[in-house]
């Protein structure tokens, strides 16, 4: 097993949370594999590195990585649209899940737009589909304080081609842990 | 006049002295009816002017002369209205011309006007500028000015000049000494670098104003041409900041739990009018700056923004899609009476009411094509007069009577670069405006007051 590798990265990404999660660590729940046992139990001696459950996929529980690998951090739109098709309900609806196991998690969703609308226009609608995926999200559950919401309407492309399969990605919400 | 600075200030001043002392002096001719191009009439003739570099005496004021004249050319062949002869038909030697004009020599090579001009490095160093618009068939002078100042002021002498001509020849005000912001870009696509930059109207002392660390949107100047408000992703969240081009000073407006976006200043420069987005619905609020006050204009669980006011502040022009489908509404300033006005095929954005009141230019989202167009403020006498994959975010001319916007090519991957371009009311002339790097959301000086 790529041993090191994984104790580097659970310790990098346990200093970077340190100041604002300390809960995360312990209240990770994962199902997973290796990691998680041994060495010195999270302290609160911030020298000493702390050690975090591991998810599916060798991923740190709680994580973006966890989020994107496992649960799927977004969502699409249709065209000009902010209602949430089966699919992206049903990717929330594992998100919420995952939101529940780990409770320390907060969480930002970003809305975004394809290009083919006008900056502002889109801005609102960024702000819209964001705003339509944070309500379900707390419609199954979550607490409003622990997620955030931004627009950034058509200036954060994922596929910067002008075509229509580059804009049905482009339409979209993205949740990231913050 | 102006007060875009305390520099520009004190420039102006000399000027209105000057042109008062020159026409004391000289006396200004009547205008002649031939001498008048009409502007708003669609493709003309552009008129032909003979420019000859400025007479200066000595290294410096002889390169002040050829640059002065280099740009003043510049300023009125973009604009399409006027044809520079070829100074290799020139007849009349250069250095004879500061006695007098030999007008049968000029007519030869159909010029219509001439500009003959001096420049003088004085004892106290300033530069002073003299300039003589002549009508070569009548054999008179139409305009004449002086100026002196620091010769680094040159540039500005130069548009100035030509603001002089254009307003001679068109009865119109001139633009050239004017500014443009607009959001330089860099990067690719996916995480595209946005700097607010500012720049003359030409093109020249062109300067960044942002790093680039933050994402930056949509700004625009205020009245006084020493402000602009924009949107800026400070800290990750999206806001309206006021930022003072002379200090550099950003400051945001207000902190509302939601997104702030699409500010435009009021016509008196004492209020911004925006969007803000909570609980994702946008409405129109407009903010009081020097109580901070903020009053809503609209409420509607629709998407409101794009506002503009109207020149005499009473009105405001905004983008809904109350009706199922973004349009164009007009209301009072106060949120009463709104009514929509655009009711053609597809949909409208990003309208801007003119500095004249007399048109409201927009973006206009039809059969997978962009286009900037012009209606009446009642909604009339729709014209579009450019096109494209996607063009966006119209800015006036001072004088209402030229659009700036932006045009983006259809992308392959990296994305669309977007150039500025510029298009007469009347829909001809369009021009690329160059920029160092890809721009977008230019916003041009206002009126000077």
């Amino acid at each position: 097993m790529h041993w090191k590798i994984l104790v580097t990265v659970i310790a990098g990404l346990a200093l970077g949370a340190c100041e604002t999660t300390s809960d995360n660590a312990g209240s990770a729940q994962g199902s997973g594999s290796a990691a998680g046992s041994g060495s010195s139990s999270g302290s609160s001696a911030s020298s000493s590195p702390q050690v975090s459950s591991l998810a599916p996929g060798g991923v740190p529980a709680g994580s973006q990585e966890d989020l994107v690998t496992n649960i799927g951090d977004r969502v699409f739109f249709g065209l000009d649209s902010v209602s949430l098709s089966a699919e992206a309900r049903a990717t929330l609806e594992k998100q919420a899940e995952w939101l529940r196991r780990n409770q320390g998690v907060t969480i930002t969703i970003a809305g975004h737009a394809d290009e083919r609308g006008t900056r502002e226009y889109n801005l609102a609608l960024g702000d819209r589909r964001a705003t339509a995926v944070r309500d379900y999200l707390v419609a199954l559950g979550l607490d409003q304080n622990r997620v955030k919401t931004v627009s950034f309407g058509k200036e954060r492309p994922v596929d910067a081609r002008s075509a229509e399969d580059a804009w049905q990605k482009n339409r979209r919400s993205v949740t990231t842990v913050n | 006049m102006t007060k875009i600075n305390t520099k520009r200030h004190l420039l102006a001043c000399q000027w209105v002295m000057a042109v008062a002392a020159l026409a004391f002096v000289i006396g200004v001719s009547p205008l002649r009816a031939e001498l008048k191009v009409d502007i708003t009439s669609g493709k003309i003739e552009p008129f032909p002017i003979a420019l000859p570099d400025f007479f200066g005496t000595g290294g410096q004021a002889q390169t002040l002369g050829r640059d002065i004249a280099a740009v003043v050319s510049a300023d009125l062949e973009r604009s399409g209205l006027f044809r520079l002869i070829d100074r290799r038909a020139f007849i009349q030697a250069r250095s004879s011309l500061r006695i007098r004009p030999k007008f049968p020599s000029w007519r030869q090579i159909n010029a219509q006007a001439l500009v003959v001009g001096s420049t003088e490095i004085r004892a106290n160093g300033q530069l002073r500028v003299e300039f003589r618009l002549w009508d070569v068939f009548a054999g008179q002078q139409l305009v004449g000015l002086r100026t002196d100042t620091e010769p680094r002021n040159w540039r500005r002498v130069a548009h100035i000049i030509a603001d002089a001509i254009y307003k001679r020849i068109t009865g119109e005000q001139g633009y050239f000494d004017t500014r443009v912001v607009y959001v330089a870009e860099s990067g690719p696509a996916e995480k595209r670098v946005k700097r607010l930059a500012i720049m003359d109207q030409d093109g020249a002392n062109h300067r960044y104003l942002t790093s680039g660390g933050e994402l930056v949107l949509t700004p625009r100047f205020s009245p006084t041409a020493q402000e602009i408000t924009y949107l800026e992703y400070r800290g990750g969240q999206p806001r309206v900041y006021i930022f003072n081009i002379d200090t550099g000073q950003r400051e945001a407006l207000g902190d509302f739990p939601g997104m702030t976006f699409a500010p435009r200043f009021s016509p008196s420069g004492k209020r911004v009018i925006m969007s803000m987005a909570q609980d994702g619905n946008s409405d129109i609020f407009v903010m009081d700056l020097p109580t901070r006050r903020v009053s809503r204009l609209t409420s509607h669980p629709s998407i409101d923004t794009s506002p503009s006011f109207s020149p005499d502040g009473r009105r405001v022009v905004f983008n809904s899609d109350r009706g199922g489908r973004q349009q164009i509404y007009v209301m009072d300033s106060d949120g009463g009476n709104p009514k929509r006005i655009s009711f053609g095929n597809g949909r409208y954005a990003t309208p801007v009411w003119s500095p004249r009141g007399d048109l409201i230019a927009f973006t206009k989202i039809t059969q997978g094509e962009f286009y900037i167009g012009v209606m009446r403020p009642d909604g009339s006498g729709e014209r579009l007069l450019a096109k494209g994959f996607l063009v966006e975010g119209p800015t006036w001319s001072p004088n209402g009577r030229v659009l700036m916007f932006f045009r983006q090519p259809r992308a392959g991957a990296g994305g669309g670069q977007p150039k500025l371009y510029s298009v007469d009311l009347t829909g001809f002339n369009e021009r690329e405006i160059k920029t160092p790097t890809a721009g977008s959301d230019p916003a041009w000086s206002p009126p000077k007051r």
